[in-house]
């Protein structure tokens, strides 16, 4: 489903990502620890075709990019630090938009607003609510379009409890999607992993099956 | 294609009426500039090739508001990641804003070329309406070309405000020769002409090589 | 290694601005109307032909850069760009030393070449600026080549709208240039030429002290240096 080879990813000089190797199986979930600067966010954004590999091999859904990173913008959800909405429309009109964006029938965005418990503030505009209100609507534009990839880049940061169990059908290990999350929490993080990717400095320090990690290899990242 | 530059257009178009942030300041400079030219030149009214220039100035000026605002929303709301990720052609994006860039500069000449008849223009301006539909409609279309490829240049830079009317401004004066050419023959009370053909023609090749360019390079602007 | 190329480019560009500068101040004919001054005209068309064509090369490298994004591309057309602009200062003001001499004043709208020479310079002298203004080298590049192709193809479209603006009143020097007599034409062809060797020994100059320069960087990170 996902296939890393050394990918490579330059910013200037410095290497963003170096030599990250990472084999993702359909439905399973890697979790990316390490410290800010480290390249999460720059993983989830290479792997949602918005930057391109500079070198080594990346396949997305059985797709080459940056070749073929057409064929794949489709079926992938990116659920990034930004909610990637517009502040001055309503969580309704957004919805609708990337709907017609992605093509998708506009009564899914009922559907959507429903799912994250958003319909009675649905048409007041996205600035009059709070960050995790905001951040439940980026949930419903990250999956409206039923996308077999999530990338989350540390998705429960904003969302209370509740919240965070209305979007778990969605975005969680639930929803039965292959996804790669990062995330700062490392018993939250461990308890849905399949697979740990840890990064430093851009290096892939950690490649293991989440089983065989531990806490303490992972509070070691950031020291 | 059209399924995206059309929910690309509703979008811009419900962001704009919402925030009212671009067209209503364009009209308002316009006419502003209107009186101040009054007062810089100390005349009472202006016709023949004077008026065709403050005018076509005038509203390059106004128009140079609409264009430095023209990325911003996108380019501080993530509007770029949100329309990247989506499975559609890049130029719809080019296409789109072009268009919202025209409607903006019509709903400003609207406003500012009556305006000008009212507080500056000599001759009376019905005669010279139907005439300067022409030149209006092809300099829009240059101006929204080349807008719109400035804006999206400047936009993710550090100094966008700056950049955007400085790159601007040199590549629109064949446009301000072309308009303000073709025009002043209307502006006149006596004998008004119509506009020269050969304005009218360099006009609209103009529009079409930037028109193809903008098309050409615009994506360079979006990968990353 | 560069340095053969480079040596050669220098020696002609001096022999060649040898030849070019006796023949102007000893075999050109002064100029009747114009003087001794007119001789400027040797120093500023040149000039001004082969600082558009850098532009346009620049346009041309630039697009280069864009299709097969190879860095390399991007520092010619930065070259070339950039060397264009400080040719086009001495056009700008050699054109005002001649319109001075010509026409009694420091600039004249009525000669349609000059004007138009000065939007495409307010319009390249913001490629710098746009370069700075992005932090991103890679992003850079290719903003500043989308830059160097629309301005590329800005610069003959700007001549013919500011030629077909011109007034005719004053007659144009610079259609003078084809009724030239042989002489002032053959010492023109020459002067053309010179500049143009310096054009390019001064480009390649830039881009071998660029190339050094990144060259050093790269092996001082590799040594460990910071």
């Amino acid at each position: 489903m996902i296939e890393l080879d050394r990918l490579v990813r330059r910013y200037g000089e410095r290497e963003a990502l170096s030599d990250v190797s990472l084999s993702l199986p359909t439905g399973k979930t890697v979790v990316v620890f390490g410290p800010n600067g480290a390249g999460k966010t720059t993983l989830l954004r290479v792997l949602a075709t918005l930057l391109r590999p500079h070198s080594g091999a990346v396949t997305v859904l059985d797709r080459q990019l940056p070749d073929e990173a057409w064929r794949v913008r489709g079926r992938i959800g990116l659920l990034g630090h930004e909610p990637l909405l517009y502040r001055e429309l309503t969580p309704r009109e957004n919805l609708r938009y990337h709907a017609r964006l992605h093509d998708v029938p506009q009564e899914r965005v009922q559907e959507r607003l429903q799912a994250v418990s958003m319909t009675n503030r649905a048409d007041e505009p996205l600035r009059t609510l709070s960050r995790g209100m905001v951040q439940r609507v980026a949930v419903a534009r990250a999956t409206l379009h039923d996308p077999e990839l999530l990338l989350l880049d540390e998705p429960y940061a904003n969302l209370d409890p509740a919240a965070i169990d209305l979007v778990m059908p969605l975005i969680g290990a639930e929803s039965g999607r292959t996804r790669v999350v990062s995330s700062h929490d490392p018993s939250r993080g461990l308890a849905e992993a399949d697979l740990v990717l840890g990064l430093r400095a851009g290096r892939a320090v950690i490649v293991k099956a989440a089983p065989d990690v531990g806490p303490e290899e992972i509070a070691e990242l950031y020291r | 294609m059209r399924r995206t530059v059309g929910a690309l257009v509703r979008k811009e178009l419900l962001v704009e009426l919402r925030t009212l942030e671009s067209v209503p300041g364009m009209a308002l400079f316009a006419v502003t500039t209107f009186v101040v030219f009054h007062f810089a030149l100390n005349q009472n009214t202006v016709s023949g090739q004077e008026a065709a220039g403050i005018l076509w100035v005038t509203l390059l000026f106004a128009a140079m508001l609409g264009v430095n605002r023209l990325f911003v929303a996108d380019a501080d709301q993530g509007g770029f990641d949100g329309f990247l990720l989506a499975p559609v052609d890049r130029t719809a994006l080019l296409l789109a804003k072009a268009l919202a860039l025209l409607c903006y500069l019509l709903v400003l000449e609207l406003v500012a070329v009556p305006a000008f008849g009212l507080l500056l223009l000599g001759p009376p301006l019905g005669q010279a309406l139907p005439g300067l539909l022409a030149p209006l409609a092809l300099g829009d279309l240059g101006v929204a070309a080349i807008g719109t490829l400035v804006a999206a240049l400047a936009v993710r830079t550090r100094a966008r405000d700056l950049l955007g009317p400085l790159l601007a401004l040199p590549l629109l004066v064949p446009i301000v020769i072309g308009c303000a050419r073709a025009s002043a023959p209307l502006l006149v009370s006596a004998h008004p002409g119509g506009p020269a053909l050969r304005w009218i023609a360099t006009l609209a090749l103009y529009d079409l090589v930037f028109g193809l360019i903008a098309y050409a390079v615009f994506d360079f602007l979006l990968e990353d | 290694m560069r340095s053969p190329s480079l040596r050669a480019l220098s020696i002609s560009t001096v022999l060649a601005f040898c030849v070019s500068l006796s023949l102007v101040f000893f075999y050109a004919p002064i100029e009747a109307d114009q003087g001794f001054l007119q001789k400027i005209f040797y120093l500023h068309v040149p000039l001004a032909i082969v600082a558009l064509c850098g532009f346009v090369i620049g346009g041309l490298f630039a697009i280069a850069h864009l299709r097969t994004g190879d860095q390399r591309w991007d520092l010619r057309s930065y070259v070339a760009i950039h060397m264009s602009l400080i040719f086009g200062v001495g056009v700008l003001l050699t054109g005002s030393i001649w319109a001075r001499a010509s026409w009694g004043h420091w600039w004249v709208w009525d000669e349609p070449t000059l004007v138009s020479f000065l939007i495409v310079f307010l319009l390249y002298a913001t490629y710098s600026p746009l370069r700075f203004a992005i932090e991103d080298p890679e992003r850079q590049g290719r903003y500043a080549s989308v830059f160097a192709i629309t301005a590329g193809a800005f610069v003959p479209l700007n001549f013919i709208a500011v030629r077909l603006s011109a007034s005719y009143v004053h007659p144009r020097v610079l259609g003078a240039t084809s009724n030239l007599p042989s002489s002032m034409a053959f010492t023109f062809l020459v002067s053309l030429a010179a500049m143009a060797l310096l054009f390019a020994t001064l480009c390649s100059y830039e881009l071998a002290a660029k190339r050094t320069r990144i060259l050093l960087k790269v092996r001082s990170r590799t040594l460990g240096f910071r």
